[in-house]
């Protein structure tokens, strides 16, 4: 995972509300394991397979994250509507976004549990925006995200928009994960 | 300044004498309960974190119920519990459901109260989002991740941030003879959206939560995930005492909310008011009365789950479905074990419910989460293309229940077992008031 200070700039891929964590890896690709690297490749072929063809890469739509014969995306920042990641609690889902090469998501809500597992996890950094971007980004844009100055540069459209700042949970995100934030705080011993 | 129940329960559990909502706390854990999918990779981290020979923090308090894919031949499902049973032979676990032992239960979340888990006044941590569900139990009991669950597996503790609490208060002394908790919590998550809980706990309380029975409860709790709730909660009474009492011999201490604690908002509902509701395809927040819908066309009828999976749902369905032939595929599965039982020794009108389910042709399943989250592609019930499904589980979004060319109506035991017997959305006071009658 990038270290919250640093600068992410990528491909947008944009998706619209409520995207649920079904959408994001269906349940029946979670036998697959995360540990073997053959096996975990699957989690990135997969990611957002769930979400209908439609509405998967908008506002053009009919755009897959990852093609079918790849495992990794050539798009690395996820644009969504509200309500983020709802559904299960499967850490599968930010795992697998992280697996085809997703840095991070844009969104104005997250879902708690998807929020938590992002950060916990150390897979991919929730940024809320301040304004619903699902609606003004277009998948394919240029994005640039400045953690240090609250906002996200869209270089194709010349535009920029507001970020929060993380928070609370920025330590554990500096830190890469709840393991090694708690190592560093001394909670648990080092390896 | 009070506190609300949950607001307690963190409190105790950190050591801290009152805590705010807002603030991040480290709780002690009571439970940790894990399963089939999310165990393997639970397991992956704690053994990556901790070492190959490490010892979780507490095997009393770890407790493993393999419920997701159990009835398949997907070679990688069938792996993930031998995963699971090699790590609790290797940590001598005493609280392992084996698939294929006696001991084997089903679906997780109605496996732990009966299994005495799910106690007033303890924390509990799933890897699974519908732990909500034992809030119903007023116990502080939510959904987690596997590194999480790694976490406490090694040291006993999480961070949690503590919610605001929305009260819901019932009033009624009755419930209707047609509608079911399923009705009230879908009323409630049209009302205030999929994300209308985000971060908060639903606390359910007032005259009309004395009425219901503890399966009603946990229809309630259970789908606060649905509107985003970390936790719901119901405050425990002589219901909630008898119940855990004759499932456990551990001692616990409910506690309750206090009369002048603060609430991030309060709403009202009366029992008596509510009529037989529905969320259609593609989400549970998209609510429509049944009469609304009455007559959409549908292809299959689905009973089961840790929503809508209880021996209470399928006495519901039984009630209608009794005597008469059905116009759709109908799927009856047993949410536990034990609830298979009850199939066989519960009757109405003299007769086992089990043979009311099969004269009317229902396929019956084995107990498990079958195919309320689709699953590998031989899962019983899945919806592999694009049927249209009316179905007691909880969650609707695109290809759910399998394909995602597929619809999903969420409804009532009764609403189901109603539209079954007609091929079509319907009401079910056309049956249950011809029945008073």
């Amino acid at each position: 995972m990038a270290n919250q200070q640093q600068i992410i700039s990528g491909k947008a891929f944009v998706l619209g509300k409520n995207i649920d964590t079904d959408q994001i890896i269906p349940a029946e690709h979670l036998v697959y394991s995360l540990d073997d690297p053959e096996e975990r490749k699957f989690y990135g072929r997969y990611a957002l397979s769930g979400v209908p063809d439609a509405e998967s890469g908008l506002p053009q739509g009919n755009i897959p994250l990852v093609e079918e014969d790849r495992f990794e995306s050539e798009f690395n920042i996820i644009v969504g509507g509200p309500n983020f990641g709802c559904g299960s609690s499967r850490e599968h889902a930010p795992a697998s976004l992280d697996i085809a090469g997703v840095q991070a998501i844009i969104a104005p809500t997250f879902a708690r549990i998807f929020y938590r597992n992002s950060v916990d996890g150390g897979f991919v950094i929730p940024y809320e925006s301040l304004e619903d971007l699902s609606k003004e980004v277009h998948t394919g844009d240029k994005l640039e995200i400045h953690p240090q100055e609250r906002v996200v540069k869209n270089v194709t459209q010349n535009e920029t928009y507001d970020i929060r700042p993380l928070g609370s949970v920025a330590d554990i995100v500096n830190a890469g994960g709840i393991f090694e934030f708690a190592r560093k705080e001394g909670m648990i011993p080092c390896q | 300044m009070g506190m609300t129940l949950t607001e307690k329960i963190l409190a105790n559990h950190s050591g801290a004498s009152s805590v705010e909502p807002g603030e991040s706390v480290w709780v002690d854990v009571d439970v940790l309960m894990t399963h089939d999918v999310c165990g393997p990779p639970s397991i992956g981290i704690f053994k990556n974190q901790f070492g190959e020979d490490a010892r979780v923090w507490d095997k009393e308090k770890l407790v493993i119920i393999p419920d997701h894919y159990i009835f398949t031949k997907d070679k990688y499902a069938n792996r993930n519990v031998d995963i699971l049973r090699a790590f609790a032979a290797d940590q001598d676990l005493p609280y392992f459901y084996d698939v294929g032992s006696e001991d084997y239960k089903g679906v997780c979340h109605i496996a732990l109260p009966e299994e005495g888990f799910t106690r007033p006044g303890e924390v509990l941590f799933g890897t699974d989002s519908h732990t909500c569900t034992a809030g119903a139990f007023g116990q502080f009991a939510t959904g987690i991740g596997n590194t999480d669950a790694a976490f406490i597996m090694g040291t006993g503790q999480l961070w949690v941030k503590v919610p605001e609490t929305m009260r819901f208060e019932f009033e009624g002394t009755s419930m209707p003879p047609y509608i079911m908790a399923k009705d009230i919590i879908l009323k409630i998550i049209g009302d205030i959206g999929v994300d209308g809980a985000t971060y908060r706990t639903m606390e359910f309380g007032g005259p009309g939560i004395s009425v219901m029975s503890m399966e009603d409860r946990m229809t309630l709790t259970n789908m606060v995930i649905e509107a985003g709730g970390k936790n719901g909660v119901v405050e425990p009474d002589a219901k909630t005492e008898a119940y855990v009492r004759q499932r456990t011999d551990k001692d616990f201490e409910p506690v309750y909310s206090d009369p002048d604690a603060t609430y991030h908002s309060k709403y009202r509902y009366n029992l008596e008011d509510m009529v037989p509701m529905v969320a259609k395809p593609h989400s549970p927040d998209n609510k429509a009365t049944a009469l609304e819908l009455e007559g959409t066309k549908l292809d299959r009828a689905y009973i089961g789950s840790c929503t809508g999976g209880k021996l209470s749902d399928f006495e519901a369905a039984a009630e209608i479905i009794a005597g008469n032939d059905l116009k759709l595929d109908t799927y009856i599965v047993p949410a536990t074990t034990e609830i298979a039982e009850g199939l066989e020794t519960h009757t109405l009108n003299g007769k086992p419910l089990i043979d009311i389910f099969r004269e009317a042709g229902c396929k019956i399943g084995q107990a498990s989460c079958a195919a309320c989250l689709g699953g590998p592609s031989d899962t019983f019930g899945r919806l592999n293309n694009q049927e249209v499904c009316i179905s007691t589980t909880n969650r609707n979004y695109p290809g759910r229940m399998g394909s995602k060319e597929s619809q999903v109506y969420l409804a009532s035991p009764y609403t189901v077992a109603a539209s079954a017997v007609t091929g079509k959305i319907t009401d079910p006071r056309v049956f249950i008031q011809q029945t008073v009658i």
